[in-house]
């Protein structure tokens, strides 16, 4: 399984149509055919696709649960995961078949019972880190979680430092030089208001 | 043979930006004036050959002219002419060149305009300016050039994505380029500072008007991008940290701690080295985005050239430019002289700390942004999606906001917290009145929806009273605040506008995020259905042949207490050519709220469409208050202190940097 979803991870300059499930099926045939001028436009067309055809035909009415408060977990356990042919887009907005087959499978496993986290955590092993949007908290990805707050604490931290010691800077510091001219031109810019000052 | 003049005028340009670099730096250095002149003059030229080829390239896509690849490639004749004039940058190699000819407009824009800039730092400026236009110009004529020909000439083109074929998209890249490379005059202007060695209160205030119009313009440009994705994608989302969106974010909030920092070096002559560091990261960042963007690294609408070469090339660019310009910072920062004192609780306080936060947000956008194609380079595949990124970026957004209302009311060099405070009371008073708003209307679940309208509200109000405050609003007569009104700077109503659009935004935000309604049913003809109040009928099902595309049109009639309040219709089109679908959603928009309706496929088990509706509370605001804020940056630029070396006849001095200026 994680090969197969690691060979549908490979994007750029892949050379197999990817993304062929990201088409709503019964419609005219996609852009499998290569188009004469632009040997690359398929796969530019299907990744596209991938990323952005017709989300509008996310959750189906089929799909939904009788329950309105599971189907509303059911949901929010969605945003959370993966379309794993998509670019970047949760199984909830998309409408590629894996997305759907999906979010089916979390609809089950919240019938037989599971909790939100059960859920997430059954797709998690099948499928690995990558299905998760919100990456797993381990070691690799400590600098992910941990670099915001540890990237405030010390631009903090900094910025204290650095207003002590411009403090003692300034107050041993000699009085600023401006040569005569210097002194008349900035007197000239920042005294800008009367019209025609400002050639 | 326009073509090859196009192609010729770009050579042309390269040769004159290699002029534009080398002679006025190396003018600068010996000090001599006529070698310094003759950047100046190299840059109106090199604006004219970019402007030839540019005209070239998009007589081409206005003709239709196919023995040009990138017209094959990227239109069709049957294409309407809006797209067709778009299309010229809705491609790899147009939209580089779209990029050059900004870069020149810049470029000239400086020569022409900055009279009153010491002639060593400007020439040094439009050095740093021709140095980037050669590392461009040599990139898409060694590798992207837009007038190969190809033989025999097809009988017709390949079209434009269709996606792309919207008036939205049209303009939203003109704009977002008028950012990214707005901040490349920051970027010369800081490098030029370096090698000058000295930046005073003047440089602050040479640098911001061109920072406010690459702000503006990423402003628009952005807003343009999440409005397009909000009525083209087809679900009504508005953000969705796309690492395409994230790189035009970064930028951004970069250019927006540059535009608050500078107002400290021109005020108060100090953060000097910070501001400097930052006009280099911002535009780095902007190369980063274009990097991201165009190397196929990250895939998306965007991507036009899936092409490693081309990537490699763009990476180049940006470790030289990002590279050199931290290279010499290490090496001349300290050159540079310590300014102003001021107490940590004063306006340079607060904006300081505003500088923190956008700055740490700009590195926690990287850090997500990167971090997959980083741990996929150690054999790690994860995903970074909005759950990350709504998790982290309240801890920087709230503070940030609440610092955003403050800081205009704080004094500089040193302020009395409770003072300051005292005098927002009614701004904390109208806050908790809408949060009791928010909560009577909609409930206490979620608890961060009235959070997030106390954000709105602190920030909206916050912006409005300081004016208030300002003018002595009801402590005077009210024809004496009128005329404080008018005596006001227009700096200190930009600071305010902008400040109170970014309230309005983040309400647009909220409202949408958490009070969405939706609902996806199969609807007959004549089928009702509700939602929020309104009553929407499945009317009638059409099949036409438009333009360049079919499409499957259904017609919504909307009913609010019975009665008719609007006609609506949804589509799904067909691109024949590009072979790909899209959707146009059907929305019927108030102030609060949109209505917004998804016709989908025909229902495969029996008779009807699947249709999907959405009830968005609020959504309207965040483009009101884009373009409010957008508003704001206009309005500061038009101050007149902003208008130094600027001829005093024009009015509005930096907008008409926009034309060329010639």
């Amino acid at each position: 399984m994680r090969a197969f979803t690691r060979s549908l991870r490979r994007r750029a300059g892949a050379s197999v149509p990817l993304a062929y499930g990201a088409w709503a099926p019964g419609r005219q045939s996609p852009a499998y055919a290569a188009s004469r001028f632009r040997p690359s436009a398929w796969i530019a067309s299907t990744l596209l696709a991938a990323f952005l055809s017709l989300p509008a035909l996310a959750v189906l009415p089929n799909e939904k649960l009788a329950d309105p408060a599971m189907e509303a977990r059911a949901r929010e356990i969605s945003k959370e995961l993966r379309c794993l042919v998509c670019q970047n887009q949760s199984i909830d907005d998309s409408n590629a078949d894996l997305a759907r087959d999906l979010r089916v499978l979390v609809r089950e496993r919240l019938v037989a019972g599971d909790s939100n986290e059960q859920v997430i955590a059954y797709v998690h092993d099948r499928y690995g880190d990558f299905v998760l949007l919100r990456p797993p908290v381990t070691g690799y990805t400590a600098l992910l979680w941990g670099g915001p707050f540890v990237l405030l604490a010390l631009a903090g931290f900094g910025t204290a430092l650095y207003m002590r010691q411009r403090r003692r800077d300034v107050e041993t510091m000699p009085a600023p030089t401006l040569t005569a001219e210097e002194e008349v031109r900035l007197a000239a810019l920042l005294n800008d208001d009367k019209p025609g000052d400002g050639r | 043979m326009i073509p090859e003049i196009g192609h010729y005028a770009l050579v042309l340009a390269l040769l004159l930006a290699v002029a534009q670099s080398v002679m006025p730096l190396v003018g600068a250095a010996r000090r001599d004036v006529a070698w310094m002149e003759t950047g100046r003059m190299a840059a109106f030229a090199q604006l004219a050959a970019i402007t030839v080829s540019f005209a070239a390239l998009m007589q081409a896509h206005v003709v239709s002219d196919f023995s040009v690849l990138n017209v094959v490639n990227n239109s069709h004749s049957l294409k309407p002419m809006l797209y067709k004039v778009a299309g010229v940058w809705g491609n790899h190699e147009g939209s580089l060149l779209l990029w050059v000819f900004m870069l020149a407009l810049f470029g000239a824009a400086v020569a022409g305009f900055g009279r009153n800039i010491p002639p060593t730092l400007k020439a040094r400026v439009l050095g740093v300016q021709g140095l980037i236009g050669v590392g461009f110009l040599l990139f898409i004529l060694v590798t992207s050039n837009p007038f190969a020909r190809v033989y025999p000439a097809p009988i017709d083109g390949n079209d434009l994505n269709p996606l792309l074929q919207d008036p939205g998209l049209a303009f939203h890249p003109p704009f977002l380029y008028l950012g990214y490379v707005g901040f490349s005059v920051a970027f010369s202007f800081a490098v030029g500072a370096l090698i000058e060695g000295r930046v005073d209160p003047a440089w602050g205030r040479w640098v911001r008007p061109w920072t406010l119009v690459a702000w503006s313009s990423l402003t628009m440009g952005i807003a343009m991008g999440s409005w397009w994705a909000y009525y083209e994608l087809g679900w009504g989302g508005w953000w969705f940290w796309d690492p395409v969106e994230n790189a035009s974010l970064m930028p951004w909030l970069a250019g927006t701690a540059l535009l608050h920092s500078a107002i400290v070096v021109e005020k108060r002559d100090a953060l000097k080295t910070w501001t400097i560091l930052l006009a280099i990261l911002t535009f780095s960042l902007s190369l980063l985005g274009t990097f991201l963007v165009r190397s196929g690294v990250l895939t998306s609408v965007h991507a036009f050239a899936v092409d490693p070469q081309r990537g490699v090339a763009v990476l180049g660019l940006l470790i030289l430019a990002t590279g050199g310009g931290l290279l010499l910072f290490a090496l001349r920062a300290h050159a540079l002289k310590i300014g102003g004192l001021f107490s940590p609780l004063s306006r340079e306080g607060a904006l300081v700390l505003n500088n923190l936060l956008l700055s740490v947000s700009a590195a926690v956008v990287l850090i997500g942004t990167l971090m997959p194609l980083l741990l996929d380079a150690f054999g790690h595949k994860i995903s970074v999606g909005a759950p990350y990124f709504n998790f982290i970026t309240p801890f920087l957004t709230i503070p940030l906001v609440l610092v955003m209302a403050l800081g205009p009311f704080m004094p500089w060099k040193r302020a009395d917290l409770s003072g300051v405070l005292s005098r927002m009371w009614v701004v904390a008073l109208l806050t908790f009145i809408s949060v009791m708003l928010a909560l009577w209307l909609a409930g206490v679940k979620p608890v961060m929806a009235l959070v997030g309208i106390a954000m709105a509200a602190w920030a909206g109000f916050g912006a409005v009273w300081e004016v208030a405050e300002r003018v002595k609003l009801f402590r005077v007569p009210l024809g004496e605040s009128l005329s404080r009104a008018k005596g006001l700077p227009l700096g200190a109503w930009g600071t305010a506008v902008a400040h109170a659009g970014m309230g309005i935004a983040i309400a647009g935000m909220v409202g949408t995020t958490f009070w969405l309604a939706e609902d996806v049913r199969v609807m007959k003809l004549g089928d009702k259905a509700s939602i929020a109040g309104y009553e929407v009928t499945l009317d009638k099902v059409e099949d036409l042949a438009v333009a360049n595309y079919r499409t499957e049109m259904g017609s919504f009639m909307i009913r609010r207490d019975g009665k008719l309040v609007s006609t609506l219709t949804a589509e799904r089109r067909w691109y024949p050519v590009a072979k790909m679908q899209t959707t146009e959603a059907a929305i019927h928009t108030t102030f609060y709220s949109d209505l917004y309706i998804v016709l989908g496929e025909e229902n495969p088990g029996g008779g009807g469409w699947v249709v999907r509706l959405y009830h968005h509370p609020l959504v309207p605001w965040i483009w009101i208050g884009s373009l409010v804020m957008v508003l704001g940056g206009c309005l500061s630029l038009s101050d007149r202190r902003l208008r130094v070396g600027v001829p005093a006849r024009r009015t509005a001095p930096v907008p008409a940097a926009l034309q060329p200026a010639e």
